[in-house]
């Protein structure tokens, strides 16, 4: 039987991403890929392996999944109640999922992005550089049940690690930088922006997310006529009924509703993890000040594989301890759990 | 044109953190739009290890970059001396373009706001129909979504703007004005610009060798057709021949 993971349930927003196709913009195809990349890199680092390589993203919800034969995994992004063949496994780590077994993710505890990774990555179809699935776009498509996704071969063993993930959840504050038409918005119109409590719109999904403003909407000087110009992901959208569209890794390449300004990368984790009604507020802060945002971000992102510590699970937790013990050989010597018993 | 003696354009703007937009033009003109796809091109020949990626729309190339690798300052000197090699205003429209004649449907269920676009711009809908028929428009730019043109330029009576709440869902094909231009759907998307017609064309086939259907300079006619007749063929019977 080849390597893969069986779909038997899914949430109706579960689809392969990696980082995404950059190249196509000029044909209009924005690059895509996870909405949340740090969970990328942090379940890279939970697997030892590149984080390029394509994973299960679950849009508030996740599914029921059957591996085909024995599967590393990491769990990242918004916890999520996972458990393996009932066994309750912890999120932000790594495990095994035995040939055979189910594995169960449910809904979203806080955030709204889940991630699944798969030790070898899922070996969906290569289309135009990239594997993810990119809706808006027609490429690829949610998983539904049936589906049976060929897996990588995985090279490495690590299991059973640990990892403290980045605060992301629950809105906060999140820096933008100005942009090409920030000037079209007045001043005042500027600081109000700044002064303003948003609230996460029940209207979002990969392009994009709405958020409500407690008070007015915004007014640019340019009203709805400016030629349309590029649209960057993280680009402040102020579309004609005055309310902030921020836009997100699907997005439209170009566009013409006027831009305030940019989210930083390093921040948008922050935007696409917002839940319906969670409050955000934006500030701006100078490009020199972004750079070195970034440069942070880079460092920790980097530094990942090295806050790895072993997952100390509680024995009395497992059920079906005779059966890990049966697959013990395959998990070679860092299956760190097993020190605890 | 008047833009090349204008020593105003092109401005260099960074686009959010990580990027830089060359502009010729604050409106669409065929010069500001061939200037555009021009530097873009000569972007993409510089070989600045720092780029990821290069793209245009109307009037502006962009460039997005690693400022980590080569720092804001050090990547708009580079483009104000790539800005100085050349007229960019005077650069010739991409090679090999094509003209396309292209079965449409206007107004009733196949354009529901094609009577209200006409009124916009002063017109009854049989001279809005001839109007738009008799106009041989540009792909100015591929954007928005994959394979979707930007046509132009309209009689200046369509200079009329975007409404301002979005149509929940255009469909694939369908054709939207605004601000002088048309645009074609390649995916069903929601969108401010008002649809006056159907079409049958396939914008991009993500599968296919060549999966995007138009290119910048390619130039298009709008042929009327009854919703009956529309040929039930690949890209609804659109065909074209080279522009010599």
């Amino acid at each position: 039987m080849s390597r893969a993971l069986i779909v038997h349930r899914a949430g109706p927003g579960v689809t392969v991403q990696d980082l995404g196709r950059p190249g196509y913009l000029a044909y209009g195809l924005s690059r895509g890929g996870a909405a949340d990349r740090l969970a990328m890199a942090e379940g890279a680092a939970l697997l030892g392996q590149d984080e390029n390589l394509a994973a299960l993203e679950m849009a508030g919800m996740g599914g029921e999944f059957e591996a085909t034969e024995d599967l590393r995994i990491a769990l990242t992004g918004a916890p999520m109640p996972a458990s393996v063949d009932g066994a309750r496994v912890a999120w932000n780590a790594s495990h095994l999922v035995p040939k055979g077994a189910r594995l169960n993710v449910g809904a979203a505890e806080v955030g709204s992005y889940g991630y699944l990774h798969i030790g070898g990555g899922v070996d969906a179809p290569l289309v135009l550089g990239g594997r993810c699935a990119h809706l808006a776009a027609g490429i690829g498509a949610s998983l539904k049940k049936g589906d049976r996704l060929p897996v990588g071969l995985d090279c490495k063993d690590q299991i059973g690690m640990k990892i403290a993930p980045e605060e992301r959840f629950g809105g906060g504050t999140v820096r933008i930088v100005p942009s090409l038409q920030t000037e079209l918005f007045p001043e005042d119109e500027r600081a109000r922006f700044e002064m303003t409590a948003f609230h996460r719109d029940m209207r979002g999904n990969r392009m994009g997310v709405r958020f409500e403003p407690d008070g007015e909407g915004f007014v640019s000087a340019a009203g709805l006529s400016v030629l349309s110009e590029i649209i960057v992901p993280g680009d402040i959208q102020i579309t004609g009924d005055g309310t902030p569209f921020v836009l997100l890794s699907e997005c439209q390449t170009t566009g013409g509703y006027p831009r305030i300004g940019s989210v930083l990368p390093a921040d948008l984790p922050k935007v696409v993890q917002a839940r319906p009604g969670e409050i955000l507020q934006f500030v701006f802060i100078s490009l020199d000040e972004a750079v070195a945002v970034q440069q942070r971000d880079a460092e920790l992102k980097k530094s990942l594989s090295k806050r790895l510590a072993p997952l100390i699970r509680d024995p009395s937790s497992i059920s079906d301890l005779l059966s890990y013990q049966l697959i013990s050989g395959v998990t070679a010597g860092d299956d760190h759990w097993q020190s605890a018993i | 044109m008047s833009e090349s003696k204008n020593h105003t354009w092109p401005q260099i703007r960074t686009a959010g953190y990580d990027g830089f937009v060359v502009t010729f033009g604050d409106r669409l003109s065929g010069s500001a739009n061939s200037a555009a796809l021009a530097f873009r091109d000569a972007i993409e020949k510089a070989g600045w290890e720092a780029l990821e990626e290069c793209s245009t729309s109307l009037v502006s190339a962009y460039l997005r970059f690693d400022p980590l690798i080569c720092a804001h300052d050090e990547m708009r000197a580079a483009l104000e001396n790539l800005v100085k090699t050349r007229d960019w205003f005077e650069a010739p429209l991409p090679s090999g373009r094509r003209l396309w004649r292209v079965p449409t449907v206007f107004g009733g269920a196949a354009g529901p706001q094609f009577a209200e676009a006409a009124g916009m711009a002063g017109l009854s809908e049989e001279e809005a129909k001839a109007s738009i028929a008799k106009t041989r428009v540009r792909v100015q730019n591929i954007g928005f979504a994959p394979g979707m043109p930007y046509l132009g330029e309209l009689s200046s009576e369509w200079d009329i703007p975007r409404q301002t709440e979005l149509t929940p869902q255009v469909p694939a094909g369908g054709l939207c004005v605004a601000i002088r231009q048309l645009v074609l759907f390649p995916v069903p998307t929601p969108t401010g610009w008002r649809q006056i017609g159907q079409t049958a064309l396939t914008l991009f086939r993500p599968d296919a060798p060549d999966p995007f259907l138009l290119r910048p300079g390619d130039e298009v006619i709008f042929v009327p057709t009854p919703a009956a007749a529309r040929a039930d063929t690949e890209n609804g019977g659109a065909t074209w021949e080279l522009i010599t």
